[in-house]
């Protein structure tokens, strides 16, 4: 079955000839992923334009509501807030993870390994009870607010749970290490001769770090930025569990559309949304990824 | 030089910051009192509770029986996908295709799953997330294997070829045992992130048959009950002893190569 090798690498084309194996292999997973993702994924996206069923489902009739509804001022500013509590979020978890990333890429090698290790912990364990252990911290009679009252900061416990700032510290919690990660595979790349020279020429660490490598790990501080932003955007759970239930996000708004009321064309609608900005990002972070590019070739 | 220790406050911070909810979990499980925030002595109290606790089991086993059937599902055809797109194909297409599970948001594949059931008119059921787990599951497990696989020396592949060895032969005796290694860790990979779902399977899944995570949502909703956090200690020293595991697994594989 091996094709003619003119033209090609032999090897290449040795190893694409056989038809037979390609179904083999690519056939079953391919075929899972088209009935399984891009049959619902294009379901969604279909149901966009139709109106709403009695009971859930959807009437085939075609309509531009649901884009409509899109920018009605009552779900347009929870869209609003929810983007710019994830951005809050993905801000936060930047400036603490850039720090954390840039020492453990200088750590010794051993040391490297447990603090990465450490890092990823928290994140194997279940994701509803850490956002669950924020509460017993938080909560009035809970530790933190005991150790303000202890070191004397406050008088009485305060309202530490159920507004934007729980859901910040709970969505920071959970997507944390999805920051670090990305950041420090970008610093770990680096050459660290370049810090070297910046330092020889007489500038401080600061500097080194604020002129050389930040510079330098502009992509995969985007990187970073997308794996934490997109997942709290869909977030459901955090704004429920730690917000109260009463400042929900653009998860909570999809969530409610196809449990509570029932609108799967306008629950799609709004998953559209979410797909899209998700898509803007993925597109801006590969282009400002490649213009970045050019810089590291020419350091080689 | 006491600039340049500024940048290990972020740094023990991060530390502080991930660890401190986690050892008051723990602490806060052996606690003989009923209050989630005063400690009131040491007790295993809240584990007999939890043992005893049905609604939980029943999730658990659940869960455990969903992770199982995803796991297989996912391992199988996660592994013939990363040969066939290391070895049998060119497309970038395909490449973008496998890798969209894992970037997708969890709360579009699980609506687009429930719309997707409801329009074919099938039942939710523990069958129904098996199936959703897989999609994922199958994504991860292809990733695995095939960095493994492009890593791999093609060499002896080519070899058996070239012996006239059948593509089904090379793969069964050359490629699979090659690639045993990278298959077990897509593998616990699968297992694990399946056993942790939560969103996907709160909307494939049917109310009489939720699995661990669902229970744990419904708990938590109603506040806050001692019983979680023996539950969070269990689930907690099983994942970093997986890890652990992991982790000794890949250094003795590495340095048995």
């Amino acid at each position: 079955m091996a094709g003619p090798s003119t033209g090609r690498p032999p090897r290449r084309s040795r190893a694409l000839g056989s038809a037979a194996a390609r179904l083999v292999f690519l056939g079953p997973g391919l075929g899972y992923l088209i009935v399984f993702l891009i049959v619902p994924l294009a379901l969604v996206l279909s149901y966009t334009i139709f109106k709403r069923g009695r009971f859930g489902g959807v009437v085939y009739e075609a309509t531009a509501d649901n884009f409509g509804r899109l920018f009605d001022p009552l779900y347009l500013d929870i869209v609003i807030s929810s983007v710019r509590t994830a951005a809050l979020t993905t801000l936060i978890a930047l400036l603490i993870g850039y720090p954390t990333a840039y020492v453990i890429a200088l750590l010794p090698r051993r040391w490297k390994t447990i603090a990465l290790i450490a890092i990823v912990m928290p994140f194997w364990t279940n994701f509803l009870i850490r956002v669950y252990a924020w509460i017993i911290l938080l909560s009035g009679p809970g530790l933190v607010n005991n150790a303000l009252t202890g070191i004397g900061l406050i008088d009485k416990p305060i309202q530490l749970l159920y507004n934007e700032g729980t859901i910040v510290t709970g969505l920071l919690y959970s997507y944390l290490p999805l920051m670090i990660l990305p950041l420090y595979a970008a610093i770990e790349r680096l050459d660290p001769q370049l810090r070297e020279a910046s330092a020889n020429l007489g500038a401080r660490p600061a500097r080194t770090l604020l002129s050389v490598t930040l510079p330098l790990t502009v992509p995969g501080i985007l990187t970073g930025c997308v794996f934490v932003f997109v997942p709290c955007l869909g977030n459901f759970v955090v704004p429920e569990i730690l917000g109260g239930g009463r400042s929900i996000m653009a998860g909570n708004l999809i969530r409610d559309q196809f449990l509570k009321a029932r609108d799967w064309p306008f629950g799609s609608t709004l998953a559209l949304a979410v797909v899209a900005i998700l898509i803007i990002l993925l597109f801006l972070q590969a282009w400002v990824s490649r213009a970045y590019g050019g810089i590291e070739g020419r350091r080689a | 030089m006491p600039r340049r220790r500024m940048i290990y406050v972020p740094f023990w911070a991060t530390y502080v910051f991930l660890y401190t909810p986690i050892i008051v979990l723990v602490v806060m499980s052996f606690n003989a009192g009923k209050s989630p925030y005063v400690f009131e002595g040491v007790s295993l109290k809240w584990y007999g509770e939890l043992a005893g606790d049905e609604t939980i089991r029943n999730g658990l086993i659940n869960t455990l029986i969903v992770a199982v059937g995803a796991t297989v599902l996912s391992t199988v055809l996660g592994t013939l996908l990363a040969v066939g797109m290391a070895r049998h194909s060119r497309s970038r297409l395909l490449d973008a295709l496998g890798l969209l599970p894992a970037i997708l948001p969890d709360i579009v594949l699980g609506i687009g799953l429930l719309v997707f059931y409801v329009t074919v008119k099938m039942t939710l059921g523990l069958h129904s997330v098996i199936l959703a787990h897989t999609v994922f599951g199958m994504a991860y497990v292809a990733a695995v294997v095939r960095t493994r696989l492009n890593h791999a020396d093609t060499s002896l592949e080519e070899a058996s070829r070239d012996l006239g060895a059948s593509p089904l032969t090379t793969f069964t005796r050359i490629t699979l045992p090659t690639l045993a290694p990278g298959i077990a860790a897509g593998a616990l990979l699968a297992f694990t992130l399946s056993i942790d779902e939560f969103v996907i399977a709160f909307f494939t899944s049917a109310p009489t048959e939720p699995t661990l995570p669902i229970v744990i949502y419904s708990m938590v909703r109603f506040g806050v009950t001692p019983e979680i956090n023996a539950l969070a200690t269990i689930l907690l020293a099983v994942s970093f002893t997986v890890v652990i595991v992991a982790q000794r697994m890949t250094r003795l594989t590495e340095s048995l190569s």
